[in-house]
């Protein structure tokens, strides 16, 4: 049992360290739920990607380095102790990215995987439906069989960064008769900007429309946009939620980051007298360092050949709630600034606190609520009988 | 990196392990709570046979080396089992005696330590407070001081814990052994041999408690189904499961911490003991609530994991002197 690195990972931690303090913007951009900072976000994926950075786990083929788990983890933990920005093609890198690599067609991987690596293209997800949320098999949106693909009708909801995207990706009901909820289904991509689309987006709790309404009206959508068998939607989803349930969704480096940036406002700001702010700084330091060794067991077992399956969602509500008790201890912290809104001249480090409090609150909601995920834990880790839910 | 227990680390758990789950630990607690240290002392001798006490004493003093991962795999196995007896003073003290060169204490007493001959209790009152552990029974009974080590003779009046398997009194008549930094470095060491190992403890017995109380909704049945089922309990117990599962790996990245004299080290410690503690502590109210009115007898057997949860939350760093040492400078 250790914890070293090689050479080699100590050598791609420097290079990534080294290009960090050269190319991270000097201020903070806009948040990337406005249409300018949108932009500025979608700038900065450019910028990565010139020098390989943008999805260091992919193979070089389609612009990255093929990173193991634990170099991405690397990776991850300096670009967030650098402050570097948001990223605001996390959806495609993170969710599409590896539905495709699993279940995509060579041609589908060479044509879709280079523009999401370039920032040219920017996916959005479109999962949820006002019917189908936690219960999302239950969705009712559908895709008819057309000549040469599928015509899509219905309505999504809570697509994030549909806003400003380019294109989404989701589940639709391609058979109507399927004898359960979750057959029938088929995996499709389609533009955002296609005739039948009308996108309305929603404010989030903060005003931004971080995320949309999306109504579909007979889109036309070809074959070639289809993931996977149709009908077989599913289970191509689902190897989606795990990704996106395990590791990739957020790394453990945020957290060390942010709770280092805690560290600092603390020394800076607290009195010393007060013991109850301090022991909340430390359960936010001590989580985010479990969070970080836990991501190493994670991707020890993954190199030495196990799966991480269930466990996931372990993973999902201790991040999820580590975000927020660390943001809410930094708005403690900042007392009479802590309520000013991250667009507010005088909010503190440029608003970021405010901003990554907010972004927080939505974490234990979205990627399957931790009511879900809890249950999960207990049925599948814990083999508790199922109930009703 | 490989950040798992390696298989010879493995099966050193499963054999303890499995000579825990024969022996009957809830006697043997049972007797050593009422006074009589026989079947604990039987077990003591069965552990030390199993390597335990020599993961903690130098090959040059019949031991196997100072081994902090070996010792948190074996801690989290005594912890499961809620052994009783001065585990963690024992080990402790092993790597104070071992710290301090040549001086005759550590000649006389490690090797007795490491095969099982010796019980000791160790008191560093900056640390754990006024009392030593199990003194009564303790073949000998060590004070860190400032920088002094000394031998108490005797011990005070038996202090019941709520832990009944603790049986606490402070140490009196004390002479010193030995005193200068050399003594300051080595107890410094020591407490954080202390924590990593209480912590190890802690996790395996909040494991067990888990286990118990997972079986019971099982098969408790209410309103016609495995109270189980309900969310309410389910959620509860899946809480416990991540506090747990979030604190294995502070505890072996501390002991990797210890075994290589690390400067993080003490934070290392200071932070598993944080996690480790208070996840036994939420699985020992789980398991209380879980289980009912039954929870609440001292017959049920799972009550003296309950109870010794809280007890080993705030031995050796309690959790604000832990949390104060997380962020320490």
């Amino acid at each position: 049992m250790d914890l070293d690195f090689t050479t080699d990972e100590n050598t791609f931690r420097a290079e990534a360290r080294a290009w960090l303090a050269a190319h991270v913007p000097s201020t903070r951009l806009h948040s990337l739920e406005t249409a300018e900072g949108f932009e500025a976000h979608r700038e900065w994926e450019r910028a990565l990607f010139a020098d390989r950075w943008s999805v260091v786990s992919w193979p070089e083929e389609y612009g990255g380095r093929g990173a193991s788990l634990l170099q991405w983890l690397i990776f991850e933990e300096e670009y967030y102790a650098a402050d570097a920005p948001g990223r605001v093609s996390q959806n495609g890198i993170n969710l599409l990215a590896p539905t495709l690599f699993e279940h995509g067609t060579p041609e589908q991987c060479a044509r879709v995987l280079p523009p999401m690596a370039r920032g040219e293209v920017i996916w959005a997800q479109a999962w949820s439906e006002p019917e189908a949320g936690s219960d999302l098999a239950r969705l009712r949106s559908t895709a008819r069989r057309t000549e040469g693909g599928w015509r899509l009708s219905g309505q999504k909801t809570w697509s994030s960064r549909a806003a400003f995207a380019d294109r989404a990706f989701g589940l639709f009901r391609s058979d109507p008769a399927a004898d359960k909820p979750h057959r029938g289904l088929t995996y499709l991509m389609f533009p955002l900007d296609a005739p039948g689309v009308t996108v309305r987006p929603i404010g989030r709790l903060d005003g931004k429309p971080a995320f949309a309404e999306l109504f579909l009206d007979d889109v036309f959508v070809p074959d070639e946009d289809v993931i996977g068998t149709p009908g077989e939607g599913w289970r191509v989803a689902m190897s989606t939620a795990g990704s996106e349930r395990g590791l990739t969704l957020r790394s453990p480096g945020r957290f060390t980051a942010a709770a280092d940036r805690l560290t600092r406002l603390w020394r800076d700001e607290a009195d010393p007298a007060d013991t109850a702010l301090r022991d909340r700084v430390a359960d936010a330091v001590i989580g985010a360092r479990a969070y970080q060794l836990f991501g190493y067991t994670s991707a020890s077992r993954i190199a030495a050949g196990e799966s991480i399956g269930a466990e996931s969602s372990l993973n999902k509500v201790f991040w999820s709630e580590l975000d927020i008790a660390l943001h809410e201890t930094a708005l403690d912290l900042l007392g009479p600034y802590g309520e000013l809104a991250d667009d507010a001249e005088d909010a503190p480090e440029d608003g970021g606190w405010a901003e990554g409090y907010t972004f927080s609150l939505a974490g234990p909601i979205y990627a399957g609520t931790n009511e879900i995920q809890r249950d999960i834990i207990a049925e599948r880790l814990l083999g508790l009988p199922k109930g009703r839910r | 990196m490989r950040f798992l227990l390696d298989t010879e680390q493995r099966e050193f758990a499963t054999a303890l392990g499995g000579l825990l789950g024969s022996s009957d630990t809830a006697g043997t607690i049972r007797s050593w709570a009422s006074g009589d240290p026989g079947p604990g002392r039987a077990l003591w001798a069965r552990l030390a046979e199993a390597g335990v006490f020599g993961l903690a004493v130098p090959e040059r003093h019949e031991g196997l080396g100072v081994l902090p991962v070996e010792l948190a795999v074996a801690f989290t196995e005594l912890g499961r089992h809620a052994v009783p007896g001065p585990l963690v003073e024992t080990v402790a003290a092993a790597t104070l005696l071992g710290r301090l060169g040549d001086h005759a204490a550590a000649g006389a007493w490690l090797p007795r330590i490491a095969s099982g001959g010796a019980l000791v209790s160790l008191c560093v009152p900056a640390t754990s407070g006024p009392y030593a552990l199990d003194a009564d029974v303790a073949d000998a009974v060590f004070l860190v001081e400032g920088d002094a080590l000394r031998l108490a003779e005797k011990c005070g009046p038996l202090q019941r814990s709520s832990d009944p398997a603790r049986r606490l009194s402070r140490p009196t008549g004390t002479t010193v052994l030995v005193e200068g930094p050399t003594v300051q470095a080595a107890a410094a060491y020591t407490t954080d041999v202390a924590a990593l190992t209480t912590a190890a403890q802690a996790l395996g017995l909040g494991r067990a408690l888990l286990d118990g109380t997972v079986a019971y909704a099982a098969q408790r049945t209410q309103f016609g189904v495995a109270i189980g089922s309900f969310q309410a309990v389910k959620h509860r117990l899946a809480d416990v499961l991540l506090a747990l599962e979030f604190a294995q790996p502070l505890v072996h990245s501390a002991a990797l911490a210890l075994a290589a004299d690390a400067p993080s080290a003490r934070r290392e410690c200071a932070a598993a003991k944080v996690a480790a503690g208070e996840a036994a502590y939420a699985a020992s109210r789980t398991a209380l609530q879980v289980h009912g009115a039954l929870g609440y007898t001292e017959e049920l057997d799972l009550s003296l994991w309950i109870r010794k949860a809280r007890a080993l939350r705030d031995a050796w760093g309690t959790p604000a002197a832990c949390r104060s040492l997380v962020l320490a400078p």
